[in-house]
């Protein structure tokens, strides 16, 4: 009997799936941010409702941490399926344990085995194959090699000798050009909330609207891409279907929600190895079907929680296979599963529901981890309690950043999210081509020497007569520095354009783009590295003596300083207007230049952990940054040199214009415990007014680490004793044990900013 | 401006957390009448180093953290050194904290200070932070080459004004922090009735070497710092004395 009220029950739920929602637009057309602010639940009380993981999750967390641990004992790979070339539908269904997993879906048929993913570039996926003790089979590598062609040949193809020569110099490095370029977000809630049908049926509309127009260039290839974003939602039912659930229809509960939304995902992340596969803004989303089951009575608190922790711990087993020197340059094997929480609605009520608590709280049920990467929308209207128990949580785990929703919700509305780590995109409706950055430091080298790079000794830059003087003149090296960034502003705005038009014709985001709407804004999204270097090298040669020291090659390998400058980082303007004009500078001369697919240049301030690798392969700088040391992270000022404390040094940082930087303004912040107070109190509270005053004052992102320099030390010696060790680095976190020794000693050599 | 209005400082610091409610603006003024066993700044003990500063040039660079100190209910705190010495110069300062900003202001101090030397200072301190060494006369005298009338009798006035204070004492094993010592601080604090917060400082030895830099012979040498053991003790001593003097209804601290 009660078996039979079950099916009924679910046949029910099943034919209205938006039962107790509140009518809109939503229903008439793809809507998901108006169907929020219709129908969220805004929470305004504290973390006291939370629950504690259940019997099962612990049971399946225990066997997902032996997995890890099994992988990094394997020397960071535990499989790879060589044979299968990852698509959507390639491979049969896998799970960690069937009978306890409330969410399901693996990248392959089995946990933490990785795929291969070629179409981004063959070599990547030959060299990776070969790190870890895998052989790629030859039919595979012969047909990404010589009958299917791959983004990374058809760039190299279309590459310039110019663009070549300055990759190889490391002028412009970083770039997206051998695999998956990654930084964009589908909105995978549509499925969720809509079902494949209904979406495929959209598509299909958008695509007979392109029959009347005249068959240009770009209404072709927007009719192919449309055609194959059809053909993806195909696939994604089909792979749905094979784990034993419809998707074409709605999602008729939390836990279909979260299944529905979890596949979408799942989708692109088994077509996509890119750099960063981010998840959107799903925590407040996920929360209206969860109020709405409580409501029902067929959900509890300990189950909604259940599927919060099931479905992160999903998304912590997110694996691409890459190469060592990929994770040189990105310690950590990071995927940037970036969940954008909280923020405010446009209508003055906050996006703050429950959902942002138990997102937050997986950091305690499942332990401190670095994905999902989870990034906090601060604003200083968001309600206390949640303020309170994010920076408890920070002060705990060290594993969230956060970002300036002020700054952002005027630009984007309130539905957007990050991608990545600082990159913020309206959900579904913009997009991003991922530049990574041009090596500004080493372009003041090139004023210099006459546009010689001081490691290869060959002309790279622009010709100019080398300086010959005794000391560097401030004005002659402005005026030199003005024309090498106009140079390397044009070249790398044409690099970017050959990368993504190779992009989209060879390995385009079918189903991240079957989630966004037909037509959308794309920015340009470039970066620099070496601020704070260059802005204290300009204060050097302007405030005090810089005598160059030359080599042989008639190359600026040293400089001695005389006398002090003011540095960058603490708030002193001098310093601080350097840093500034230059991001306004550089911002300025990209505009200038046709991009491809009309995107809108955008620029970021954000190095991630290939600080150190920028470092690498630059020569000493006139700041007195000796050859081969790194630069700081992000937007950070130099290590050490922000000496007039916390406050001076966020305030330097704030300063950076969000205007001129809007892919992004990267600051990462470490602070030893006591610093914050001598109560946990005290902490919480002071650390809640630090967040709320560097937000007021225009600062955009802020990494919080909480510790001490000694737990770092030890766990450089005692790693096994710290599996979830987890620290902020620019703009993500990482597993500090999963870091290069030369990481960690730069990690070390950070500022920490602490009075005893 | 006039030679008067002239502070002599040691250092600021714009983050500090440590010295009174919330984030506040911390400034080390130059030269200390007392010579602390345990001090650990014994750099700001002579009162003809340090920079000269005017208040406005001080004012400059609080300015910029304004919005830190007011959002986290901080402000100013004014230490040393002995703020007391320069007492015109710090009311100035927090008259114009005041009149600017509206920011909370705290005065850290030894108590080494005549009333009537400070009457125009506290009125304009919100909080005063009163270092009790110790209350044994000759034991003080030992260990700051003072004796402590002066400062006791400095806390009986705050008392009578009804000022807030949090009384601060530095817990230095064997040194400070025997019972007798304790009860007595106990018995005193329970009949002020104007102490809000009573903070114990376990001693650390972490200025040991400023010691060393200024060529002194640190006199506390073969001394432990405190633990956290030391402090719950210390505080379990002082508040038993605090009750069983007065009994019930006395006003309780926060």
């Amino acid at each position: 009997m009660a078996k039979l009220e079950d099916e009924v029950r679910k046949a029910l739920t099943e034919e209205h799936p938006w039962r107790n929602f509140a009518d809109g637009p939503w229903q008439e057309r793809v809507d998901v941010a108006g169907f929020i602010q219709l129908n969220v639940s805004p929470y305004e009380g504290d973390e006291a409702f939370l629950a504690p993981p259940t019997q099962e999750t612990l049971a399946l967390w225990e066997q997902v941490l032996e997995l890890m641990k099994r992988e990094r004992e394997n020397g960071g790979v535990l499989d790879v399926d060589t044979e299968t070339i990852s698509t959507i539908i390639s491979h049969a269904p896998g799970y960690i344990d069937q009978t306890r997993e409330r969410i399901v879906g693996l990248q392959t048929d089995a946990p933490l085995k990785r795929s291969i993913q070629p179409f981004g570039g063959i070599r990547m996926v030959v060299d990776a194959c070969e790190a870890y003790g895998y052989k790629l089979p030859a039919d595979i590598e012969r047909l990404f090699t010589d009958v299917r062609k791959t983004h990374n040949q058809g760039v190299f193809d279309a590459y310039t000798t110019e663009m070549r020569t300055a990759r190889k110099a490391a002028i412009i490095t970083g770039l997206p050009d051998a695999y998956g370029r990654g930084r964009i977000i589908g909105d995978y809630r549509r499925v969720a909330l809509y079902g494949t049908d209904r979406l495929a049926t959209e598509k299909r509309k958008e695509l007979l609207e392109l029959e009347s127009e005249a068959m240009s260039e770009p209404i072709i290839r927007l009719r192919e891409e449309l055609s194959e974003q059809i053909r993806s939602l195909g696939e994604l039912t089909e792979m749905a279907k094979s784990y034993g659930f419809d998707i074409k229809r709605p999602a008729a509960n939390a836990r279909e929600a979260f299944q529905w939304l979890y596949f979408a995902y799942l989708a692109a992340i088994k077509e996509q190895n890119g750099a960063a596969m981010s998840l959107g803004r799903v925590s407040s989303f996920l929360d209206i079907y969860i109020e709405r089951d409580i409501g029902e009575g067929a959900l509890t608190e300990d189950e909604a929680q259940e599927l919060v922790d099931h479905f992160v711990m999903k998304l912590r087993l997110v694996k691409f296979l890459r190469t060592p020197d990929y994770n040189e340059l990105f310690s950590g094997d990071p995927t940037w599963v970036t969940e954008s929480i909280g923020g405010m609605g446009l209508d003055g009520r906050t996006l703050v529901t429950r959902g942002s608590f138990r997102f937050l709280h997986t950091l305690y049920n499942l332990g401190p981890a670095p994905e999902p990467n989870l990034t906090v929308l601060w604003s200083e209207h968001l309600p206390e309690g949640f303020k309170r128990y994010c920076a408890k949580v920070s002060i705990e785990t060290s594993s969230i950043q956060y970002e300036n929703d002020e700054l952002m919700r005027p630009m984007y509305g309130d539905d957007y999210g990050i991608a990545c780590c600082v990159s913020a995109m309206r959900i579904g409706k913009q997009m991003q081509f991922f530049g990574a950055r041009a090596n500004l430091a080493k372009a003041l080298l090139y004023a210099i020497n006459g546009g010689v790079d001081e490691k290869l000794g060959i002309q790279v830059g622009p010709k100019m007569e080398p300086m010959t003087g005794d000391t560097l003149d401030y004005h002659e090296v402005m005026r030199r520095y003005d024309e090498v960034l106009e140079w390397l502003a044009g070249l790398y705005i044409d690099t970017l354009n050959v990368i993504h038009y190779m992009h989209d014709k060879y390995c385009y985001e079918r189903i991240e783009m079957a989630l966004h709407d037909r037509d959308i804004i794309r920015t340009m999204a470039t970066g620099i590295a070496g601020l704070s270097v260059v802005a204290d090298s300009l204060s050097a040669i302007k405030y005090a003596k810089v005598r160059p020291i030359r080599d042989a090659r008639g190359i600026a390998a040293d400089f001695e300083i005389e006398g002090d400058y003011p540095q960058y980082g603490n708030n002193d303007e001098r310093a601080d207007q350097i840093a500034t004009w230059l991001a306004e500078t550089f911002i300025a001369k990209l505009r200038k230049h046709k991009t491809y697919r009309d995107s809108i240049p955008t620029l970021s301030v954000l190095t991630i952990t290939s600080n150190v690798v920028y470092g690498k392969k630059t020569g000493t700088t006139p700041d007195g940054r000796k050859a081969g040391e790194p630069f700081a992270p992000g937007a950070n000022p130099m290590h050490g040199r922000d000496r007039k404390g916390a406050l001076a040094s966020l305030g330097s940082v704030a300063k950076i214009p969000y205007e001129s930087c809007q892919d992004g303004i990267s600051n990462t912040f470490s602070i030893i415990p006591k610093a914050l107070g001598k109560e946990d109190e005290t902490r919480v509270s002071n650390l809640v007014s630090m967040l709320d005053a560097y937000t007021a004052t225009g600062g955009h992102h802020l990494n919080v680490n909480v510790f001490n320099r000694e737990q770092l030390l030890d766990a450089m010696e005692h790693p096994e004793l710290y599996p979830q060790l987890t620290i902020r680095v620019s703009g993500y976190a990482v597993n500090f044990i999963k870091l290069t020794r030369e990481q960690q000693m730069d990690v070390l050599n950070r500022t920490f900013h602490g009075t005893i | 401006m006039s030679m008067l209005s002239l502070g002599r400082i040691h250092s600021m610091d714009t983050c500090g957390t440590v010295d009174g409610p919330g984030i506040r603006f911390v400034l080390f003024m130059q030269g200390c009448a007392l010579q602390c066993g345990y001090c650990h700044n014994p750099d700001t003990w002579s009162t003809d180093k340090g920079m000269r500063l005017t208040v406005d040039e001080v004012l400059a660079e609080i300015e910029p953290y304004v919005p830190y100190y007011l959002r986290s209910g901080g402000g100013i705190t004014v230490t040393g050194g002995e703020p007391t010495l320069q007492a015109p110069f710090v009311a100035k300062l927090f008259a114009e904290c005041k009149r600017r900003w509206g920011l909370h202001t705290a005065l850290d101090t030894s108590g080494f200070c005549d009333p009537s030397h400070a009457e125009e200072l506290m009125a304009v301190t919100d909080l005063v932070l009163l270092d009790l060494k110790l209350m044994d006369q000759e034991r003080h005298m030992e260990l700051t080459s003072q004796p402590n009338d002066r400062i006791l009798a400095f806390a009986r006035w705050l008392a009578e004004r009804n000022q807030d204070v949090w009384i601060r004492r530095v817990l230095v094993p064997g040194v400070t922090d025997d019972y007798r010592e304790l009860t007595l601080l106990g018995r005193f604090i329970a009949r002020l009735g104007n102490v809000r917060k009573l903070e114990l400082l376990p001693y650390h030895r972490m200025g040991v070497y400023k010691w060393e830099a200024l060529g002194k012979e640190y006199p506390l040498e073969g001394i432990r710092a405190a633990t956290e053991k030391d402090v719950a003790r210390a505080k379990a001593v002082i508040d038993a004395a605090e009750t069983s003097d007065l009994g019930q209804g006395y006003p309780r601290r926060i």
